[in-house]
């Protein structure tokens, strides 16, 4: 085992930034603990946009840990299984941590303490499969993306061989509160440097690099120490939110910069988060679906705060009744961090595939905003903001609906990162605004595109009509001129005429009684 | 369980709007400090005055309008705009032209473009030209400084000169004169720098006497609020380096047709004010990168062009206007290129 130091970035940087307070002291300070199986668990069979779920299971219906409940019916979604041994007991609309607040379906599982498998069997040797065998048993695991987005994993990884030229491990976890990947880091960096292997195996990219904040330098070493691929380069790059962020970290690792609108793998870059290249081990070496991942349950509101593995459907309240509640304190609910977190509207939602981190706060701790004050441009938004966009620029073109503007100086390249509103003096919550005019303008285009399919369907029509006409015309002239023909050759038609009826009459005669017949 | 859901980002960092202003006006304090110094209590009388008056103006506007009062002054604008303008003042201008000044400044120049951050020119200095405009001699009469006389009007004798009700009301003519940067322009008469320097009693060491030191005073409270980055470097570099150049460029060696030496232009009339106080107020001016650097080259050029060109002896308030008017298109200009995009 080759213990490689790790190299401080030099190709690229991350334009703006800012580096809030950390607050993942409070949540590291334990190892990662067993969350226990709660006496029923929600999982929701929610399926990537456009996809629809297909249930397996039904009410009533006993289930084992492990066991496939739902997956699409469209190919490319995501399996779901049970995360622990029961019996359904209803499947129906439930609240889940989503930033639409739509409840989806979910499937309500009555634990039976048991937690029993289903018998399941892993391959430690997957340098003996072939990529396609990968792919399948990574998509029968149900893996998605762990870092956020939820992206179905083997969606991700499906390229033809060396269309990849670096594959990026993302384990920055730039997000204060949030140390779900670096309590992983730390304790499981054999498991992650096994599910980066399996990644390698199957897009064989030339390099991996894995990035990592200046600030885990535990988590760091502890990667270090299980490095024995030539390949794999671990690199520091500044603890600077949101160097996380996909595109951010490429620009920091390779020096590309790649807009909005252009998929990194257009560019031969893929990047996977740590949490899934763990999951990817798991699903592969040891035949585990994607049923538990680790969270960090943290928050002032909590008095034992710190990281769990946790099934998937788990309800919150839970989870923080574990970590020492203080109902009174608590003032609002976070799922995520908490500059891109989405607030919960309770704690009876279970804990999804993305959940990477829950912060039961206090308002001393993350105070709700005052009233906004007027914009003065002081220029702090455009200092940190990591697309170098001009935030203050965007606020006053959102607010006075000039979306033509808004456009041209690039509002669709905000990552909504919210670093500007983090600094903003006068509070205003300048994302909030970038939402509403990127709704607007996706309105007004899906308006302009449905009137302009309508001008182009009324346009046809009319041509269609005119054609049509055209065609009448046509016959109608061409009537007109075998008229006149008919006219100027009269006779040789009065003589065909002539002869027809001569021929009937002399059938007639010839056979008399036929027509009586 | 339910709770309330707001929109990320969850939180955000301590500094507001009315701490940055708060800030500003403490790094006032030395500048303020040197003119009191040299020139007596008149400038501090001045702004309790045009701060009081401010405060009121402010308050009935947004009354007016139909706002909450408290929330809108608490960002703490019209103290600054106050401030700004009683250091620009005259320390023995009387009470009716900081009135007429801040009046401008607050309901004309500020409010009636809509208020703090809609303001498209700097109300201090909308006030300050209309004030020179309309009133050029009382905006010229400045006291002689420390050095120059020993009649330095005391406390009474200041607040009795800018409230003029006192029976007999004291004999001002006796120690009130123009400034040095004036007297450079228009009483030189092809003399040589040198020469006219030890001529004019109104010389200091670099530049105008108590002026160089009100001058290094109100740079340091600018390099205050570059520590404590309330204000980014470019604007004042821009300003401080291109008046510099070009005073360099042209001082001719101190010949009769100099136009002074870069010191006198660094140092003397409101070159420190203007670059680290006026030239920096965000609202009215760029705010790309480098849109500060163009707009603050443009503000030192035109300081030089005025100062050496034009008819006034100083040209801060009026370039920082003109540059308030190209500050719009400059930002268009100078977008900078975004993540990922084509120069």
């Amino acid at each position: 085992m080759k213990a490689s130091p790790a190299v401080d970035v030099r190709h690229g940087q991350m334009p703006g930034g800012i580096t809030p307070e950390e607050n993942k002291a409070q949540s590291l300070r334990t190892p990662i603990r067993q969350a226990p199986v709660p006496p029923q668990l929600l999982i929701p069979v929610t399926q990537p946009a456009w996809m629809e779920p297909e249930l397996l299971v039904e009410p009533g219906q006993a289930v084992l840990k492990g066991q496939l409940i739902a997956r699409s019916r469209q190919p490319g979604g995501i399996a779901v299984h049970a995360s622990s041994s029961g019996i359904i007991t209803k499947i129906g609309q439930h609240g889940v941590p989503n930033v639409s607040g739509l409840p989806e379906t979910c499937v309500h599982l009555d634990t039976d303490g048991r937690d029993q498998w289903l018998d399941h069997k892993g391959n430690m040797d997957f340098a003996s499969l072939q990529p396609a065998d990968l792919l399948h048993l990574i998509a029968a695991s149900g893996i998605s993306g762990l870092g956020g987005a939820g992206f179905p994993a083997h969606v991700k990884l499906l390229h033809t061989p060396g269309a990849i030229h670096t594959l990026i491990i993302n384990a920055c976890e730039c997000e204060p509160f949030i140390s779900a990947d670096e309590a992983l880091m730390r304790e499981r960096a054999g498991d992650i440097m096994a599910g980066i292997g399996i990644l390698l195996q199957i897009l064989r990219p030339r390099h991996c690099l894995i990035g990592i904040e200046d600030n885990k330098p535990q988590a760091l070493a502890a990667l270090a120490a299980v490095l024995d691929d030539e390949r794999i380069e671990i690199c520091r790059v500044p603890g600077r939110y949101p160097s996380g962020a996909e595109r951010q970290l490429i620009a920091l690792l390779t020096g590309e910069e790649i807009a909005t609108g252009i998929l990194p793998v257009e560019r031969g870059i893929l990047c996977q988060n740590v949490g899934t290249a763990h999951a990817i081990k798991r699903a592969i070496c040891h035949g585990e679906p994607l049923i538990s991942r680790v969270t960090t349950i943290t928050g002032a509101a909590l008095s034992d705060p710190g990281n769990f593995e946790i099934r998937i459907g788990t309800p919150i309240h839970n989870l923080l009744n574990l970590c020492g509640l203080n109902r009174q304190a608590l003032s609002r609910l976070i799922m995520g961090g908490p500059l891109m977190g989405t607030e919960l509207a309770g704690d009876e939602l279970p804990l999804i595939k993305t959940s990477n981190c829950i912060i039961a706060t206090t308002e001393a701790e993350l105070p709700c905003p005052p009233p906004a004050q007027p914009c003065i441009r002081c220029g702090l938004c455009a200092d940190v903001c990591p697309v170098r966009l001009l935030p203050q620029q965007l606020y006053w073109f959102a607010r006075s609906r000039e979306h033509h503007r808004a456009t041209a100086h690039n509002l669709f390249d905000c990552i909504e990162c919210g670093a500007c509103a983090w600094v903003c003096p006068s509070s205003i919550p300048l994302v909030q605004y970038y939402r509403a005019a990127k709704g607007e303008i996706r309105a007004e285009q899906d308006l302009h595109a449905r009137a302009e399919q309508a001008r182009q369907r009324y346009e046809s029509h009319q041509q269609r009509q005119a054609e049509e006409q055209a065609r009448q015309e046509q016959r109608r002239r061409e009537r007109a001129a075998l008229a006149g023909g008919k006219a100027r050759s009269g006779d040789a038609a009065q003589n065909k005429i002539q002869a027809a009826l001569e021929r009937v009459k002399a059938r007639k005669t010839a056979r008399p009684n036929e027509d009586k017949q | 369980m339910t709770m309330a859901a707001l929109s990320s980002p969850h939180g955000r960092q301590g500094q507001t709007t009315g701490r940055i202003m708060l800030e500003v006006i403490l790094a006032c304090v030395p500048g303020l400090a040197a003119l009191t110094w040299f020139f007596g209590w008149g400038t501090l009388i001045n702004i309790v005055w045009l701060a009081l008056l401010a405060l009121g103006l402010e308050a009935a506007v947004v009354k007016l309008r139909g706002r909450d009062i408290r929330f809108f002054l608490s960002d703490n604008s019209a103290l600054v705009t106050a401030i700004l303008l009683g250091l620009a003042l005259p320390p023995t201008s009387p009470w009716w032209l900081g009135l007429t000044g801040i009046a401008f400044a607050i309901v004309i120049a500020k409010h009636l473009y809509g208020g703090l951050g809609y303001n498209p020119f700097n109300p201090a200095m909308v006030a300050y030209v209309v004030l020179l405009l309309s009133f050029p001699v009382e905006m010229t009469t400045w006291v002689l400084p420390r050095g120059a006389t020993d009649q330095l009007p005391g406390f009474v004798t200041s607040l009795l000169m800018i409230f003029p009700f006192a029976d007999p009301a004291p004999a001002v003519d006796a120690f009130t004169g123009a400034t040095a940067l004036d007297q450079f322009k228009l009483q030189r008469g092809g003399m040589l720098v040198s020469e006219f320097r030890q001529q004019n009693s109104l010389f200091g060491r670099w530049s105008g006497l108590g002026w160089e030191w009100v001058n290094l005073a109100f740079l340091g409270g600018g390099l205050y609020l570059l520590y404590r980055r309330i204000i980014s470097w470019h604007i004042p570099l821009a300003i401080l380096g291109s008046l510099l150049l070009l005073s360099a460029l042209f001082y001719d060696g101190g010949s009769s047709a100099s136009h002074g030496s870069p010191l006198l232009h660094l140092l003397g009339g409101a070159t420190m004010l203007g670059a680290f106080f006026i030239a920096t107020d965000p609202v009215t001016a760029a705010t790309t990168v480098r849109g500060k650097l163009i707009y603050g080259v443009l503000i030192g050029v035109l300081i030089y062009m005025i100062r050496s060109k034009g008819n006034y002896p100083d040209g801060v308030a009026f370039a920082v206007l003109l540059g308030n008017f190209a500050a719009p298109l400059i930002d268009y200009l100078s977008r900078p290129r975004t993540f990922g995009h084509p120069e």
